[in-house]
């Protein structure tokens, strides 16, 4: 697989989020938000159910447009632009859905050529493209099977090949790992990680699991060995995209960033609502 | 603050508000005012989508399949029965006067210009509007209809205006076989239970119908198609509550596609006679 287009702002915030609000009928759910995503940094948004984690990445998609405030991605003002404007934008970017959103009439394989299907691809360069991306998440065999006849694990692996199938520049996570036993969200977070260390990818992830948050910020993927190892445990290879990309916290609490840093300061953190996740 | 994690805190709560009759009929009235406009941006959209691209072919077949070919067997079953018992009631009314060989002429009208339109459309939408708010019901409550927007799919192009255009041209191909099965079963009950001729049915069908009648029952069911396909379109794009709430929209598809198509029914057979008096 190739590497996904760099930004081409390098070293400028692929994201940025300017005191976002936005409310629905039973009151506002995001107060002022604001923050920065480096290029090929992940950040992980933490936080309880309701807080606004999946809001944040809808509105990062341009998928809802904030009642005040500014998101900018990719250089490109998402929170002005009108919806046939983001049809285009979005095809720079990669949505992994909390449950896979999988079409669910279509097979394994179309799901993933989908996108490339909507950009006129050429058929005969869309089935290699279509295996290349199912052998990356290990799941080349599910090819002519629908998503029905896939376990949960399988169906967020799917979505994530789906996701990668136009080599997107950034990947928004939506609690990839909810609702899985932790063998099967220990190969999502895996594959989060190759993704991240191999080709570089920004992402943005919302979860209610600090455990994933600090694996991404603890292993990388050594291509050379290829396996996951932890940090530190053995000398760079010098191979890969970014060995040790970095990783930050944003902790959401009652629609307002609680918490932003660095895994190790949650971890020696003494705040009550912090230490919480750590249980 | 929150004592578990399960509780949400810091809410702020919100004032309780006076219910009165007058503020609960004005919030039900803006609702419907909404709902019809909404409702109505999404059917000129639906057709608007055809004068640019990209347009979906490929899912324009597939609907004309699933709501053409998939609505016959209903359509013609029912269609032979119609005709049949048609017969039957006029038949035993013309009798009293010896004028059963009439019964052709008022079979063949009643079909073409009426029953045949608005029987196909009211099939079609108890099986084609509820099957369409169910699916897309359900898609946008699994998030599909999400992806599809994630992924730089317009979901008006490819989900509402394909089932749109294909119950436009399916809806009167269905109705020309409906009204000749439904002719078909009208021959059969008054050959053996009037006695009649076969061939002084059937020359008496076609010498009583005009061109403004066939127009009449070619144009109506292009605008029943048109309103299954958008209410069903509507009703799935706008649930709410989960699968509690796709079950709601399928029945309200069905009731509402049925009840708009009887209304429609009154103002375009005013408008079908006026013009064919004057056009032919």
């Amino acid at each position: 697989m190739n590497s996904p287009v760099t930004a081409r702002n390098n070293g400028a915030p692929v994201v940025t989020f300017e005191d976002v609000r936005i409310g629905f009928d039973e009151g506002e759910i995001l107060r002022g938000i604001s923050f920065q995503v480096l290029p090929r940094e992940t950040l992980v948004l933490l936080g309880e159910t309701g807080t606004g984690k999946t809001l944040t990445l809808k509105l990062a998609a341009g998928l809802l447009r904030p009642s005040q405030g500014t998101v900018e991605v990719l250089g490109q003002q998402v929170s002005s632009m009108s919806e046939k404007e983001l049809l285009g934008f979005r095809r720079q970017i990669g949505f992994v859905f909390q449950e896979g959103a999988l079409f669910d009439s279509m097979t394994v394989a179309d799901n993933v050529a989908y996108r490339l299907r909507e950009d006129r691809v050429n058929e005969d360069e869309i089935e290699p493209g279509v295996r290349e991306v199912l052998r990356f998440v290990e799941l080349e065999h599910t090819l002519d099977q629908l998503p029905s006849e896939l376990s949960g694990g399988m169906r967020r692996r799917v979505s994530i090949a789906r996701a990668l199938a136009n080599r997107p520049q950034i990947v928004l996570y939506d609690s990839p790992t909810a609702g899985l036993d932790p063998v099967t969200a220990q190969t999502i977070i895996t594959l989060i990680l190759r993704l991240r260390d191999v080709y570089g990818v920004t992402a943005l992830l919302a979860t209610h699991r600090l455990q994933d948050g600090f694996a991404l910020a603890n292993f990388h993927f050594d291509p050379a060995m290829k396996r996951v190892v932890r940090n530190g445990s053995t000398p760079p290879t010098g191979s890969g995209v970014t060995p040790n990309a970095p990783t930050r916290f944003i902790v959401y609490r009652e629609g307002r960033i609680y918490f932003e840093g660095a895994p190790r300061e949650i971890e020696t953190s003494r705040d009550d609502y912090l230490r919480r996740f750590l249980v | 603050m929150a004592d578990t994690p399960f509780q949400v805190a810091g809410r702020e709560a919100k004032p309780v508000e006076e219910i009165s009759l007058g503020s609960v009929l004005s919030d039900a009235l803006k609702r419907l005012v909404l709902n019809v406009q909404d409702y109505s941006e999404m059917a000129m959209t639906s057709l608007a989508n055809l004068a640019t691209g990209p347009r979906y072919f490929q899912d324009l077949l597939d609907q004309m399949d699933d709501i053409g070919v998939g609505s016959l067997p209903i359509v013609l079953v029912s269609g032979f029965f119609i005709g049949a018992v048609m017969v039957l009631q006029t038949g035993s009314q013309f009798v009293r006067f010896g004028q059963t060989a009439l019964t052709g002429d008022v079979v063949s009208l009643a079909l073409v210009r009426e029953l045949g339109p608005t029987l196909t459309g009211i099939l079609v939408a108890g099986r084609c509007a509820s099957g369409i708010a169910s699916e897309l019901g359900s898609m946008l409550v699994t998030e599909q209809v999400d992806a599809m927007r994630a992924m730089g799919t317009d979901p008006s192009r490819k989900l509402v205006t394909p089932r749109v255009l294909a119950s436009i041209l399916m809806l009167p191909l269905l109705t020309a076989l409906n009204d000749f099965v439904g002719l078909l079963g009208g021959c059969v009950a008054s050959v053996f239970s009037l006695r009649l001729g076969m061939v002084e049915f059937w020359n008496r069908a076609i010498n009583a119908l005009e061109f403004a009648d066939i127009m009449q029952g070619m144009t109506k069911p292009m605008v029943y198609g048109f309103i299954l396909a958008t209410v069903g379109c509507y009703q799935g794009l706008t649930v709410r509550g989960g699968t509690q709430g796709v079950g709601r929209a399928t029945t309200q598809a069905v009731v509402v596609s049925s009840v708009m198509i009887i209304a429609a029914d009154v103002f375009l057979t005013k408008l079908a006679l006026y013009l064919g008096d004057k056009l032919f």
